[in-house]
C-alpha cells in the first residue's frame, strides 16, 4: 500500500512542475505587464519597481530565480499590493475559501447520497423522480443563476437572510455555502444513485436477503459500501471543481477569499500572486486526487490487498 | 431439421422477415421516453432559432433606445429591454447562437481528438496503448480550470482559443470511454472470429469494432455539450470568455446579475435559455443511455 | 407428513411488453431427511418456483397468483415480509449457484458467515465466532481461523461454496433450497460439493431441494425427482422409474439427450494433417512476476478426417491450446504445422490466405456473432474474403448454409439477439463452414446450451462433419460430451498433456491418475 501511495505522489511531482513552468511562461508571455494599467509612470520608477521585482533580468534566470525561492516555501512580494507578500494574500484568503468549501461539500455529501440513496431503494418511483429531477435542476442552472437567485429570493424579497460577506453578520455563510454545494450535491445524489442500483442487482444482496437480515441491514452494511466507492472517487475532481466554484460564488457574494483574489490577481497581471495562487491550488488539487485514489482503491478489499503484496 | 422453402435462393432476401436491428429497438425504447423527446424537441427548436435568428430576430442587434432604457416584458419587447434600450429577446437570440456554438463546436473538437486518440490506444494495445494513456492521466491530473482562466486572461479575445482550450479538456475523457469500448469490444468473441476469418484490422475496426462502439459515444457526446456550454457561461461569466460586441448567455446572466434587484427580468430570461437549454440536453443524454445500454435479450 | 408441500403454485412476470406466467400450477414434496431433486431446462420455471417460497422473486414484475406451500403448519405464500424474514437463514436457507458472485466482496468471511446467528438467535460475537469456525471444519475448510478473518477474493470457486454451504447450515435449518449450487464449478470440484452436500444431508437429517438442469448429476444423489418443463411439471418419481421408466416425452427427450457412449472409430490413421512440437503459450505480467504457463511444452498430432477431444478443467489452458493453433493467440515457442506447411512462421497476406482452411466456433453463442449484422451479413462476409464465389452466386450460398445448419432461410435479415442460443450457434457454425476449412476448433461449443439443444447440435457437428470430411479439434470440460464425440482424446492440466490415446482406452482404462479422478467426477454412475 505505502508503495502505491509513493508511487503516486511521484507521478504528481512532475504534473506540479509542468504547472509551474507552464504558468511561469505563460504569464509572461501575456501582453501587457503588471505596471501597464496604472496610471503613468516615469521611466526610471519603472525600471526601478522592474529591478525590484527582477523583471529586467533575462527570463529564464528569473525563472530559476523563482524556482529558488519556491524552494524555500517564498512564494514572492506581491506585484499590486506593495509591502505585502503573496503568502500573506494567500494565506489571509484560504481560511475563508476553506471554509466555503468544506461547507459546500459538506451540503453536497449529506444531501446527496441520502437523496441518491433513497432514490436507489424504490427506482422510478416518486421516491426516485423527485430527488433526481431535483437534481436535474442542480446540474443544470449553474452557481453564477441559483446564487443571484437565491440572492434575488431570499435576500432582496423575502429578506430573510444577508447577501453578502462571510462571517461579518450571523447566517451570512448560508446562501453562499447552499450556492456552492448545490451543484456537487446534485452529481452526488446520481452517483451514489447509480452505484447503488448497480450493487442491488449483484447476487450477494439476494445471499444477504435470503439470510433473512432485515432491509435495512442489507442496504446499511452490504449496499452502501460498494455503492459509494464512485462518490469517494468523485471527491478528488468535486475538490477542483469547488475551488472553481469559488471564484464565482465569491465574487457574487463579496467574499474575501481566494478565489476572489485570483481572478483579481489574473485581471491585475498580478505575475507572482497568479504563479503563487496556481501553483498552491494545484499542489492542493492534486495532493486531494490522489488522496480520493488512494482511499477508493483502499476501500476494496481485492485492490487493497492486491496492492498490499499480498493476496493470491 | 431442414425447413424446405420452395422458392429460389434468388429471392431470399425478398421473401425473408425483417429484422429489428439494435438500433431499431433502441429507437423505439427512446420514444417512449417522454423527457427525452421533449428535450430532442426542445434543443432542435432552439437549434433552427438560433441559426435563423438573423432572419427572426425581431430588432436588429445593434438597435439601441436611450430614452426607453431598461423596461419589463410588454407587447413591443416580449421579454423587455435593457439599460440601453436594447430587445431582450434579441439579445438572448444572439447570445444562444453564440452559446450553442461553442457547444456543439467545442464538443465536435473534443470528440474528434479523443475518439481517435482512444481507438488507436484501444486496438493497438501494448507499449503504445501504455504512452497514450500515460500522457491522458498526466494531462487529466492538470488542474484545468486554472489554466483556462489563466489562458483566457492571456490571450483573452480570441473566441477560437475559447474552443480549443475547452475542446482540450473534454478530448481526454472522451479518449479514455472510447479507448475502454474498444479494448472490451476487441477480447469479444466476434472480433476474434473476424481475426481467424482472416480480416485485415482496418476492416475489423471499420465493421465490426466502431459500429458497437457508437452507443457510449453518442451517450457522452450528448452529455459533453451541456457541460461545455456550462464551462463557457462560466468563462463568460467572470469576463474571461466571450466578450462584447459578441455576446453570449453567460456574458448576459452576468449583466443580469448586476442589476437583478431593479431590472430581474435581465438576469432570468437568458437564465431561463440556459436552463432550458441543459436539461434538454441532459434529458437527451440520459434517454439515449437508457435506451442504448441494453444490449439486445439474451437466452 | 411433508416438510414442504407445494400445491399449485402460480406466478407469472408483468413486464411492459405483457403478463407471462413462469409457473403455472406446480406440485411438489420435500419428505423430511430427503433429497428433491428438481430439474428442467432454462425457461422451465424451476428456480422461480424455490425464490418464491421464500419471497426472494423482485414484487414488481414478479407476482404470486396462487398456490399453497406448507411449511411447518404455515402457508409460505401468505406470509408477510417480517414472518418470511425469520424462516430464512433459520429454518429454511439457500444457497446459490455462482459462488464468485454470491459473496460480499468489501466483508470478510467470518462478518459474513455470523450473519444469521446475530440476526436469528441473539447470540454474542465470540459465540458467534466459535459456531462459524465449527462449520467452517464441517464443511471441510482447512484453516478456518484464517479463513474467518479473509476476504472472499481470496478463495476459489470451490472454498467459497463450502463457505456459503457452512453459511446456510449455521443455524441448523430443517430444509436447504441449492439453486444448481454446482454449475458453475468444475467436474472435480463439483464432484466434491456433491459428496459433501448429501453428506452433511445425512448427517443432520435435514430435507434438500436441489435444482438443477442436469440429470447425471442429481442421479446419484436424490430420492425424488421432479421434472419442469416450461413452467409445469411434466413427471415426477424415484430416480429409478425416471431413469428406466420414463413416461412423459419430455423425460425421454432429456434422457436420450445426455450424450453417451463411444464413437466407434477405426485405427488411427497416420495421416497427420496437425502437427503440434514443444508448443508453449506464455503470457507475462507486468515486471518480473512468473509468467503465467498457458501451455507448456504440447506435441501432439491431429490426424484427418477425426475428432480429436481436448479435455481439462478451467485454467487447463485447454482454450488457449485452441486459439494457439488458429493463430490467435500469441505463440511463445515450438511450432504448429499444418498439411506440411509452417503455420508458426506465417504472416500478413500468407496467413490470411491460411485462414480459409481452418475456422473456430466459439463458447459463447452471443458473444461469437457481431449484435449488428444480420444472418446474411455474417455467412456473406467469409464468402466475399474469400472469393468462395461470385457476388452474383452469394445468395444460392447462403441459402444452402441455412440448410446445411438447419435454419429457416427466411430468417436471414434477422439479428442475432432475435435468435435462441441453439440457433445462434448454428449461424456460428454456418460462418466457420462458408469457406469450405479443412479443419475446424470447436472451443466448447455446447456447454452454453440448453441439455436438449446440446444434443441437437452435436448431432449436427457429427453429420457435418462427416459430410464434408472436417478435421476437428474438439475442447471440452464435459467427459460425457468428448466420450460421445470424439475419436481421441487428449486430457490437459496445468498447460501440459497428461494423456492421450483413443477415447475407449483412456475412458475405461486411464493411466494416469488425474485423468483417473476427472473420470471417477463423473456423475450419473446411478444410471449406468
Amino acid at each position: 500500500m505505502l508503495r502505491f501511495i509513493i508511487s503516486r505522489l511521484l507521478q504528481a511531482i512532475p504534473v506540479i512542475f509542468i504547472v509551474i513552468t507552464a504558468t511561469f511562461f505563460l504569464v509572461r508571455a501575456a501582453p501587457g505587464g503588471p505596471f501597464d494599467a496604472e496610471k503613468v509612470v516615469l521611466p526610471e520608477v519603472k525600471r526601478a519597481l522592474e529591478a525590484q521585482y527582477k523583471l529586467d533580468l533575462p527570463l529564464h534566470e528569473q525563472y530559476f530565480a523563482y524556482l529558488s525561492d519556491l524552494a524555500q516555501g517564498e512564494l514572492g512580494p506581491s506585484f499590486k499590493y506593495p509591502g505585502r507578500s503573496v503568502n500573506e494574500i494567500l494565506f489571509s484568503g484560504l481560511p475563508v475559501t476553506a471554509e466555503l468549501g468544506f461547507y459546500a461539500l459538506l451540503i453536497a455529501l449529506i444531501i446527496g447520497v441520502t437523496a441518491g440513496v433513497l432514490a436507489s431503494l424504490k427506482p422510478n418511483t416518486r421516491q426516485d423522480y423527485i430527488p433526481m429531477s431535483l437534481a436535474m435542476i442542480g446540474i443544470c442552472m449553474p452557481s453564477f443563476l441559483l446564487g443571484p437567485l437565491l440572492v434575488l429570493v431570499f435576500g432582496i424579497y423575502l429578506e430573510w437572510l444577508p447577501i453578502s460577506g462571510w462571517g461579518s453578520i450571523p447566517g451570512d455563510k448560508i446562501l453562499p455555502s447552499i450556492t456552492l454545494g448545490a451543484a456537487y450535491a446534485a452529481y452526488v445524489a446520481r452517483l451514489s444513485r447509480a452505484g447503488m442500483l448497480e450493487i442491488l442487482s449483484q447476487d450477494y444482496i439476494r445471499t444477504a436477503r435470503a439470510k433473512g437480515l432485515p432491509e435495512w441491514q442489507v442496504v446499511g452494511k452490504h449496499a452502501l459500501r460498494g455503492g459509494l466507492i464512485p462518490v469517494i472517487a468523485f471527491l478528488g475532481p468535486a475538490f477542483a471543481g469547488l475551488l472553481a466554484g469559488s471564484f464565482v460564488v465569491e465574487t457574487i457574494f463579496q467574499i474575501p477569499g481566494l478565489g476572489r483574489f485570483y481572478v483579481q490577481a489574473a485581471f491585475n497581471r498580478d505575475y507572482t500572486m497568479i504563479l503563487g495562487t496556481t501553483v498552491f491550488l494545484s499542489s492542493l488539487i492534486v495532493l486531494f486526487n490522489l488522496i480520493s485514489d488512494v482511499a477508493a482503491a483502499w476501500l476494496n478489499p481485492r485492490l487493497r490487498s492486491q496492492l498490499s503484496g499480498g493476496g493470491q | 431439421m431442414t425447413t424446405l422453402q420452395s422458392s429460389e435462393p434468388a429471392d431470399l432476401l425478398e421473401n425473408a422477415e425483417m429484422g429489428a436491428s439494435l438500433w431499431r429497438d433502441a429507437w423505439q425504447r427512446l420514444r417512449k421516453n417522454k423527457m427525452a423527446v421533449g428535450g430532442g424537441i426542445t434543443l432542435l427548436l432552439f437549434i433552427v432559432v438560433a441559426l435563423l435568428t438573423p432572419w427572426l430576430a425581431p430588432y436588429s442587434y445593434e438597435a439601441q433606445n436611450l430614452d426607453l432604457g431598461a423596461s419589463p416584458p410588454s407587447a413591443a419587447h416580449w421579454l423587455g429591454t435593457d439599460v440601453f434600450g436594447r430587445d431582450v429577446l434579441t439579445q438572448v437570440m444572439y447570445g444562444g447562437r453564440v452559446s450553442l456554438a461553442v457547444g456543439f463546436i467545442a464538443t465536435a473538437v473534443a470528440l474528434l481528438i479523443g475518439v481517435t486518440w482512444g481507438a488507436i490506444a484501444g486496438y493497438v494495445g501494448g507499449r503504445v496503448d501504455a504512452v497514450m494513456m500515460r500522457i491522458v492521466d498526466i494531462l487529466y491530473a492538470l488542474p484545468f480550470m486554472i489554466f483556462i482562466v489563466l489562458l483566457m486572461v492571456v490571450f483573452g479575445r480570441n473566441v477560437l482559443l475559447l474552443f480549443l482550450a475547452i475542446g482540450a479538456v473534454e478530448w481526454l475523457t472522451m479518449a479514455r470511454i472510447m479507448r475502454s469500448q474498444v479494448q472490451s469490444l476487441r477480447q469479444q468473441e466476434f472480433v476474434e472470429a473476424a481475426i481467424s476469418l482472416g480480416l485485415s484490422p482496418a476492416a475489423i475496426i471499420r465493421r465490426h469494432v466502431i459500429p458497437n462502439a457508437l452507443g457510449p459515444i453518442i451517450v457522452y457526446t450528448t452529455l459533453t455539450i451541456p457541460s461545455v456550454m456550462l464551462l463557457e457561461a462560466f468563462l463568460s461569466f467572470l469576463g474571461l470568455g466571450i466578450q462584447p460586441p459578441q455576446t453570449s448567455w453567460g456574458l448576459l446572466i452576468s449583466y443580469g446579475a448586476e442589476t437583478m434587484e431593479e431590472y430581474p427580468w435581465l438576469l432570468i430570461f437568458p437564465g431561463l435559455a440556459l436552463t432550458t437549454t441543459l436539461f434538454s440536453l441532459n434529458f437527451l443524454g440520459d434517454g439515449l443511455r437508457d435506451a442504448l445500454d441494453v444490449r439486445g435479450s439474451k437466452d | 407428513m411433508s416438510l414442504l408441500n407445494v400445491e399449485n403454485l402460480e406466478v407469472s412476470f408483468v413486464t411492459r411488453n405483457g403478463t407471462s406466467k413462469a409457473v403455472k400450477g406446480v406440485s411438489f414434496t420435500v419428505e423430511p431427511k430427503q433429497i428433491t431433486a428438481i430439474i428442467g431446462e432454462s425457461g422451465s420455471g424451476k428456480s422461480v418456483s424455490c425464490y418464491a417460497l421464500l419471497g426472494l422473486i423482485p414484487s414488481p414484475p414478479g407476482r404470486i397468483d396462487g398456490g399453497v406451500a406448507s411449511f411447518e403448519g404455515q402457508n409460505l405464500l401468505t406470509l408477510s415480509e417480517a414472518e418470511l424474514r425469520k424462516i430464512r437463514g433459520s429454518d429454511i436457507a439457500m444457497i446459490f449457484q455462482d459462488p464468485m458472485t454470491c459473496l460480499n466482496p468489501y466483508l470478510t468471511i467470518g462478518e459474513q458467515l455470523i450473519e444469521p446467528l446475530l440476526v436469528h438467535r441473539n447470540l454474542s460475537r465470540a459465540d458467534a465466532k466459535t459456531r462459524a469456525i465449527e462449520l467452517l471444519n464441517e464443511v471441510g475448510i482447512r484453516s478456518p481461523d484464517s479463513t474467518f478473518d479473509s476476504f472472499p477474493h481470496e478463495f476459489s470457486g470451490g472454498m467459497r461454496q463450502r463457505v456459503m454451504i457452512a453459511m446456510a447450515l449455521i443455524n441448523e435449518p430443517k430444509l436447504l433450497i441449492a439453486d444448481e449450487p454446482t454449475t458453475a464449478l468444475d467436474v472435480t470440484i463439483q464432484a466434491q460439493i456433491l459428496r459433501l452436500i448429501a453428506d452433511l444431508q445425512k448427517h443432520r437429517d435435514i430435507g434438500v431441494l436441489f435444482i438443477s438442469h442436469d440429470l447425471a448429476v442429481v442421479s446419484d444423489i436424490a430420492d425424488q425427482i421432479v421434472v419442469m418443463e416450461q413452467g409445469e411439471v411434466v413427471e415426477s418419481g424415484a430416480p429409478d422409474a425416471i431413469f428406466n421408466h420414463a413416461q412423459h416425452p419430455y423425460t425421454q427427450k432429456l434422457l436420450a439427450a445426455i450424450p453417451s457412449g463411444e464413437r466407434d472409430s477405426e485405427e488411427a490413421k497416420d495421416d497427420a494433417l496437425i502437427n503440434v512440437q514443444n508448443l508453449r503459450t506464455w503470457f507475462h505480467g507486468s515486471g518480473k512476476t512468473e509468467p503465467v504457463k498457458a501451455v507448456d511444452d504440447v506435441s501432439f498430432d491431429i490426424h484427418r478426417g477425426e475428432i480429436l477431444g481436448l479435455v481439462g478443467e478451467s485454467g487447463s489452458g485447454k482454450s488457449t491450446l485452441g486459439r494457439s493453433i488458429m493463430r490467435l493467440a500469441p505463440v511463445t515457442g515450438g511450432q504448429i504445422t499444418f498439411d506440411g506447411i509452417q503455420l508458426t512462421g506465417l504472416e500478413g497476406r500468407d496467413l490470411k490466405d491460411f485462414r480459409s482452411r481452418m475456422q473456430m466456433i466459439f463458447q459463447d453463442p452471443f458473444a461469437s456473432l457481431n449484435p449488428r449484422m444480420t444472418v446474411y451479413d455474417t455467412l456473406a462476409e467469409p464468402l466475399l474474403l474469400h472469393n468462395v464465389c461470385q457476388r452474383a452466386e452469394l445468395d444460392q450460398h447462403i441459402a444452402k448454409l441455412m440448410d446445411d445448419v438447419g435454419l429457416a432461410r427466411n430468417f436471414i435479415r434477422k439479428y442475432p439477439h432475435e435468435f435462441s442460443g441453439g440457433q445462434r450457434q448454428r449461424i456460428a457454425i454456418g460462418r466457420a463452414l462458408a469457406t469450405r476449412p479443412e479443419f475446424i476448433v470447436a472451443d466448447e461449443p455446447v456447454s452454453a446450451l440448453d441439455v436438449t439443444i446440446q444434443a441437437q447440435i452435436l448431432d449436427l457437428l457429427m453429420a457435418l462433419g462427416r459430410e464434408h470430411n472436417l478435421t476437428m479439434l474438439f475442447v471440452s470440460h464435459d467427459m460425457a460430451v468428448i466420450r460421445h464425440i470424439a475419436d481421441r482424446v487428449l486430457v490437459m492440466y496445468h498447460g501440459k498433456i497428461v494423456e492421450a490415446g483413443p477415447v475407449k482406452q483412456v475412458f475405461n482404462n486411464p493411466a494416469e491418475p488425474y485423468t483417473q479422478s476427472l473420470l471417477s467426477s463423473i456423475p450419473g454412475v446411478a444410471m449406468m
